[in-house]
């Protein structure tokens, strides 16, 4: 029987059956649905039954809480700070010993590539370069990723999550979007890449390309150490006394800044290039249950943590070789680094950086954590990935080159709105099959960047005040 | 049990009332889903609480507590019972 | 099941991106949402589990095996849907997958505390192949709620065997593998309750039957192809010349009955 005869007969049959389907007044496909559903009426009356009177109901109890008009949104935002805090701080120490362990680990194979006689620059390629940003990336994200994705998890198996899509719907409605968007941005906190992954929970297809699109606004773990520092030299060092509280102050300004920014853009898109069916949202709200930790915790380190390290690390490593050529290899008096930063230097004024730090943003791509030490490596001109030993000490650096104020502004500007990583980018292309898109996923927060950060330099300079 | 023959859309109805699906005016995929979840004609559905903000609304269907926009859920036409004593 | 081991073998490694070995039982897990489906196909896979995604699209896809009474089984969990009645990508996988891979059983996850709703899945599954294991999950959850189900009722009513869980805590899961194999292997015959339609529904299924049965060569249930071409399923008119209209060797291989 070939295929022809086949599919001829389909499509005759297909007609007959459309004849059927038009010629009765109401729709088969909704008369079916609701003939099984009879079925299972009928079924589940002659099996079920309800023990006791009205049950207290421990859902409703926690839901008349958790999505009140008065402490839905404070237990929200406590719900936020609480995850974000155990996250920062429960990565210190872990970070610390894997940046120790892994850097005393560099230090003897740099003894074996001398004890086997193996030239310099193979051993800044491989080393210096490969392994030392390998490192970096490992030390500085795995820990804050290793905490964050267990602890959004755990939300996820209690049956919380969809609690914060509901009560923030109504926003993001106005933006033409779904209410699902606010839980890929939460997951974007612990990488845009998971995030990214996590709009498939979005079910319309435009909705979940606004989603996608503007994941980046929301800032990483990887991020956040940078904007840590920064801000708790220019901002919170400035001012002596409360300055943890202005710290996490200014870090809150700046995440909501980014979900506006969010929103904002989701809006733009659905008016000009992702116009199409109004958006609309069905939000199961299961049941609370106690969630299995050792589970949750297994789940979360493999499909998540360790899948985005793995793909971050793809990236990183020739990443690293490639810094390292061009922070080693001299044309005339300046390496190629320096170079292209002093070329770039003219741009990154204009926006209140200097060519350097711009230099660092675009080395920076494979991942968010690599920004500081390149920029770190470029200032010392130690030609390798550089940590700094205190706050005092990274002053002192930043301040000796010409930051100012402004400059530790705009570098944070910068850092929430530039372009996505590398791991994210892949995702992406990945998630949408589309080049295009891809591209535009670059596009949007490059251009709103270097916008943001442009407005406020000029305008400050032309208020005199800088 | 006699049914007053008042016929509302879903999104009139307030917290902890109860009422029958008469008929569905949405469309597209949002229909098939809401269909999919046994919101059809003839089942009970309950409101249960508003959003923080008024919007959305959770409705308790079929032992589901389902979340739906105001404007979706005036696509939906229900009858009021006489009662709210059902158990949904 | 008419299918023989090596077409099989190749359907699902070329069609379905599934590496079944040789004497190894191929088993969907069916189910909504938030059943616990997860828990289920981890407690019986544990590591021996590969994630990646269906070919072709950006939905997950697990599969791992597990061995039982020295056999072996294959268990591919299928995306969590409401309904095989394919508006959604993740449907018409779960139903391409039921339908035209012929597993050689289906166990479908069902949550307890809501169990009309889950019952709309699994009616629609027994529609598509009589081979199907029913899994009452969150049995532990239903008696916090007080709901109490009578589950050799429910068996009665079904049709199929019906194996009460509680994934979370380990419970059941001896019996749901037992049952599994029992039901995979031919030693239990099933006789799932077919869904009744309604008096117009029924008719116009009569009017189209003739023409369908000369059709898929009893590859589907003639009567299930007549339900969906009455839904005005297109995606399913794609389905149908994709997997039947082009492997010859598809001849006289049954799935449903």
């Amino acid at each position: 029987m070939c295929a022809m005869t086949l599919t001829k007969s389909l499509s005759e049959v297909w007609c007959e059956a459309e004849a059927v389907r038009k010629s009765h007044p109401h729709s088969f496909s909704d008369q079916i649905v609701a003939d099984i559903y009879e079925n299972a009426e009928e079924i589940t009356k002659h099996v079920l039954s309800k023990k006791g009177s009205q049950r207290i109901n421990i859902d409703q109890t926690i839901d008349n809480l958790v999505t009140s008009k008065w402490l839905g949104y404070p237990l929200m935002l406590l719900l936020l700070v609480g995850v974000f805090w155990i996250t920062i701080e429960g990565a210190n120490i872990p970070s610390a010993f894997l940046a120790t362990w892994l850097f005393a680990f560099q230090d003897q194979l740099t003894l074996w590539f001398q004890w086997i006689g193996a030239p310099a620059w193979v051993h800044g390629v491989l080393v210096l370069g490969v392994y030392r940003t390998s490192a970096w990336v490992i030390a500085v994200m795995l820990p804050p990723m290793a905490i964050f994705f267990p602890l959004f998890t755990l939300l996820e198996d209690s049956g919380y999550l969809p609690r914060i899509a509901f009560n923030l719907d109504h926003i993001f409605k106005k933006a033409k979007a779904c209410g699902k968007q606010s839980l890929t941005m939460c997951m974007g906190f612990g990488c845009n890449a998971a995030g990214v992954t996590a709009c498939r929970i979005i079910d319309s297809p435009r909705e979940r390309l606004i989603a996608i699109l503007t994941n980046n606004f929301v800032p990483c773990n990887g991020r956040f150490p940078t904007l840590i520092a920064i801000t708790s030299i220019f901002i919170g060092g400035a001012i002596a006394s409360y300055s943890g509280l202005i710290n996490a102050l200014v870090i809150s300004g700046l995440i909501l800044l980014g979900v506006a920014v969010t929103l904002i853009v989701s809006w733009l898109l659905s008016i000009t290039i992702l116009k199409g069916e109004p958006s609309s949202l069905i939000l199961e709200l299961p049941s609370y249950r106690r969630p299995k930790i050792g589970a949750v915790i297994y789940r979360s380190m493999i499909d998540r943590t360790l899948f985005v390290l793995r793909r971050a690390l793809i990236v990183a490593a020739p990443a690293g070789a490639v810094i390292w050529i061009l922070a080693n290899i001299y044309v005339g008096e300046q390496s190629i680094l320096f170079t292209m930063a002093h070329a770039l230097n003219p741009l990154g004024q204009l926006i209140g950086l200097d060519g350097i730090i711009l230099m660092a943003f675009i080395l920076g791509l494979p991942a968010n954590e690599i920004v500081l030490p390149i920029l770190i490596m470029s200032y010392l001109s130690t030609g390798a990935l550089q940590d700094f030993a205190s706050l005092d000490e990274l002053r002192n650096i930043l301040v000796s080159n010409g930051w100012t104020l402004l400059t530790a502004i705009n570098v944070m500007l910068f850092s929430l709105l530039h372009w996505p990583c590398a791991t994210t980018l892949l995702t992406t292309y990945k998630e949408t099959g589309s080049k295009k898109w891809t591209f535009i996923s670059f596009l949007i927060p490059t251009v709103i960047a270097f916008t943001a950060c442009f407005i406020l330099t000029q305008v400050v300079r032309l208020l005199g005040l800088a | 049990m006699k049914d007053t023959e008042k016929i509302d859309p879903l999104a009139d109805l307030s917290p902890g009332s109860v009422c029958e699906i008469v008929s569905l005016e949405l469309s597209g995929l949002l229909r098939r889903r809401i269909l999919d979840l046994g919101i059809v004609p003839g089942t009970l559905i309950r409101c249960i609480r508003r959003g923080p903000s008024g919007d959305p609304t959770a409705y308790m269907v079929r032992e589901t507590l389902i979340a739906l926009r105001s404007e979706d859920a005036a696509q939906i036409s229900v009858r009021t019972l006489s009662n709210g004593g059902e158990c949904v | 099941m008419n299918l023989s081991m090596e077409q099989k073998k190749v359907l699902w490694k070329d069609r379905f991106g599934i590496s079944l070995a040789n004497g190894q039982f191929g088993v969907a897990l069916a189910g909504n949402p938030n059943v616990g489906k997860s828990t289920i196909f981890n407690a019986l896979t544990g590591l021996r589990q590969h994630t990646g995604n269906w070919p072709g699209k950006t939905v997950d896809n697990a599969q791992g095996g597990f061995q039982y009474q020295q056999k072996s089984f294959l268990l591919v969990d299928l995306p969590g849907t409401y309904s095989l009645l394919a508006h959604t990508v993740e449907e018409q996988i779960a139903r391409d997958f039921l339908c035209f891979a012929c597993p050689d059983v289906t166990v479908v996850v069902l949550d307890a505390t809501c169990l009309e709703r889950n019952l709309n899945l699994a009616l629609q599954v027994f529609e598509i192949t009589p081979k199907v294991v029913v899994c009452l999950n969150l049995m532990d959850e239903a008696q916090k709620k007080h709901l109490m189900i009578d589950v050799p009722s429910l068996e009665r009513q079904l049709g199929v065997p019906v194996v009460a869980t509680a994934a979370r805590q380990g419970v059941g899961l001896t019996e749901l593998q037992e049952k599994i194999l029992q039901v995979a292997s031919g030693s239990l015959q099933t006789s799932p309750h077919q869904i009744v339609y309604s008096s117009e529904v029924e008719k116009a299924v009569k009017h189209l039957l003739p023409m369908v049965g000369s059709l898929a060569n009893n590859a589907l249930s003639p009567r299930w192809l007549a339900l969906r071409l009455l839904d005005g399923d297109s995606s399913f008119q794609d389905s149908l010349s994709n997997y039947l209209g082009v492997d010859q060797g598809w001849e006289g291989a049954q799935c449903a009955q």
